[in-house]
């Protein structure tokens, strides 16, 4: 396909004056241009090379931009309208042997680099991605006026929860989109409370918003699809008075890959793809669902979760197989598992040395969920520390035998259980969990003799379990 | 400074501008549904005001939500929709 403005038969070579490489081979360009039909695109000045006769005329980087022109000079050599060959920046040989002609630039010396393509230039990238590439986006398009101030703008039209946002702009949801290589127009999902379909270009206009970079949007994505399955049920979390909220824990090799925090100070702030996968997923919940407080959510108190609350498990230094492996997904493959959580709370147990003493500790804290006395009413995530988990890991305690040793631990004689729902009804003991009501996962930094532990809300078909998802480009 | 274009992020559902329906200025002839979202006692407000209700002569029609953790069936809300002429709704606990 013949590139416009070009010949379809013959060299061309991109430059711009601010180059010292251009500046530098502008003898090499004038030789060819009347030796060889070398045809010159200037970047930046259509004056430059002053040597060539006819220089084409990019300051609109258009031709640039289609060449996918990374650096200048880059000669290229066109034969029946498609690109043959390329070499970047100065170097004798190269350009001797696409341009077919020998003792180039004499007096030159043999190689020098050349220099960052204007197109590469911070905005500029983003600008003609938008005038010249992308698929087509559907949003509507909302105007900021002049005078109004970015920040408040967004804040006012009320599409953040409290903090500040980045303004999604076409050029930046294009590239947001870039993270994934699902169609914008598929439908990942439909958001309660308002039930619309969310499709992957809206998703990644709250994701711009949330401040993900776009290596973030397949997780984003698989989060969203799970948040939004009948069996996680986001609606009634949403709604409910209890103040839990959905959280996300990431396993496999995409949180290296994206640089997420499964360490010191895991729950806490300072990570970006920590932050804003978390907070990207509450966004679309408000923005698409139309889920936000005092309107369908009606928490009493909430937590500061509801923010954002997105981590990593620690795989590495845990002595289980990933979470996600425990719940069906092949080692190796990239998932989300998302449950509900109130705020975390810290179990310090700095005196136990065995994991049947340390299992004791964490069940008594365990217990407090919902109510210390109240068994069989929400699930819970047990966040265990490093440096309780080698407790575990030295006995060669697994995941499942720990869950099996709390469930006996936790369990309560009916004298114990002050419920109003069961009271009469029990004879025997009682299970503090229903089956598969508590998760187990490792992270944390790797000093502190400490667990966390995470309430969660009404589990099982009446409200919501939590729901693992792999993720896909 | 010029103008800055920005992609909406909501569901773009411009409001339906659905109002309410006016109260009733009396319950006579009206059938009224009491609806229970299944927290604990929430049955006993309602009984006692099926009880009142019934006495004054007023057509009462009971609904159950299988879980106050869900909305309620699209089935179930239909057939109130269709059956009663009020509803009233056992909330809280």
């Amino acid at each position: 396909m013949t590139v416009a403005g070009l010949p379809s038969d013959g060299l061309v070579a991109v430059v711009k004056q601010d180059c010292p490489t251009c500046v530098l081979v502008e003898p090499v360009l004038a030789e060819l241009a009347a030796a060889a039909g070398l045809t010159v695109v200037s970047q930046d000045d259509p004056g430059f090379p002053a040597s060539v006769e006819k220089v084409v005329d990019d300051t609109d980087l258009e031709l640039s931009y289609r060449l996918g022109i990374e650096t200048v000079p880059t000669l290229l050599q066109f034969s029946a309208g498609d690109e043959v060959r390329r070499t970047q920046g100065w170097l004798r040989p190269a350009w001797e042997e696409l341009a077919g002609v020998d003792g180039l630039g004499a007096q030159l010396p043999e190689h020098k680099p050349g220099c960052g393509s204007r197109t590469l230039d911070p905005g500029v990238a983003e600008e003609l991605l938008v005038r010249h590439g992308g698929p087509a986006l559907r949003s509507r398009r909302v105007e900021v006026a002049e005078l109004e101030d970015e920040a408040d703008a967004l804040f006012d039209r009320g599409w953040t929860d409290g903090l500040p946002v980045v303004a999604p702009t076409e050029a930046r949801v294009l590239r947001m989109l870039g993270g994934t290589s699902r169609a914008p127009d598929e439908v990942v999902a439909v958001i309660p409370p308002d039930l619309v379909e969310a499709t992957v270009e809206k998703i990644a206009v709250n994701a711009v918003l949330a401040g993900c970079r776009p290596e973030y949007l397949p997780v984003v994505l698989a989060a969203v699809e799970a948040a939004c399955t009948d069996e996680f049920c986001a609606h009634g979390l949403l709604a409910t008075t209890w103040d839990a909220g959905p959280a996300i824990l990431v396993n496999g090799p995409v949180a290296k890959a994206i640089g997420m925090n499964s360490g010191i100070n895991v729950l806490g702030q300072g990570n970006r793809a920590n932050a804003t996968i978390g907070r990207a997923l509450q966004l679309v919940i408000r923005n698409l669902g139309g889920g936000r407080p005092g309107g369908v959510d009606r928490a009493t108190h909430g937590n500061p979760g509801k923010y954002t609350f997105c981590f990593a498990e620690d795989e590495d230094g845990s002595p289980w197989e990933p979470l996600s492996v425990s719940r069906g997904v092949a080692p190796g493959t990239s998932a989300v598992t998302l449950f509900a959580a109130e705020g975390p709370r810290g179990l310090a147990d700095q005196t136990s040395r065995t994991p049947e003493s340390l299992a004791g500790s964490l069940a008594a804290g365990l217990r407090s969920v919902a109510h210390p006395s109240m068994p069989m009413a929400f699930d819970a995530t047990l966040l265990v520390g490093p440096e309780h988990g080698r407790v575990f890991g030295d006995a060669g305690w697994s995941r499942q035998r720990l869950a099996a040793e709390l469930d006996e631990l936790m369990a309560y004689d009916p004298d114990e259980i002050n419920a109003d729902a069961l009271s009469g009804q029990i004879t025997g003991r009682t299970p503090k969990f229903r089956q598969g009501g508590l998760l187990i996962a490792h992270a944390g930094g790797r000093a502190g003799m400490f667990s966390a532990v995470i309430g969660g809300w009404v589990g099982g078909s009446k409200g919501s379990q939590s729901v693992t998802r792999e993720v896909r480009p | 400074m010029t103008t800055r274009t920005v992609l909406d992020p909501t569901g773009e559902h411009t409001p339906a501008g659905k109002a309410a329906l006016p109260r009733k200025d009396s319950l006579a002839g009206v059938t009224v549904g009491l609806l229970d979202i299944s927290k604990a006692r929430g049955d006993v407000f309602l009984d006692r005001l099926a009880e009142l209700l019934s006495d004054r002569g007023i057509a009462v029609r009971r609904y159950a939500k299988p879980t106050f953790a869900r909305p309620a069936p699209v089935d179930l809300r239909y057939e109130i929709s269709t059956t009663c002429d009020v509803v009233i709704e056992a909330l809280a606990d």
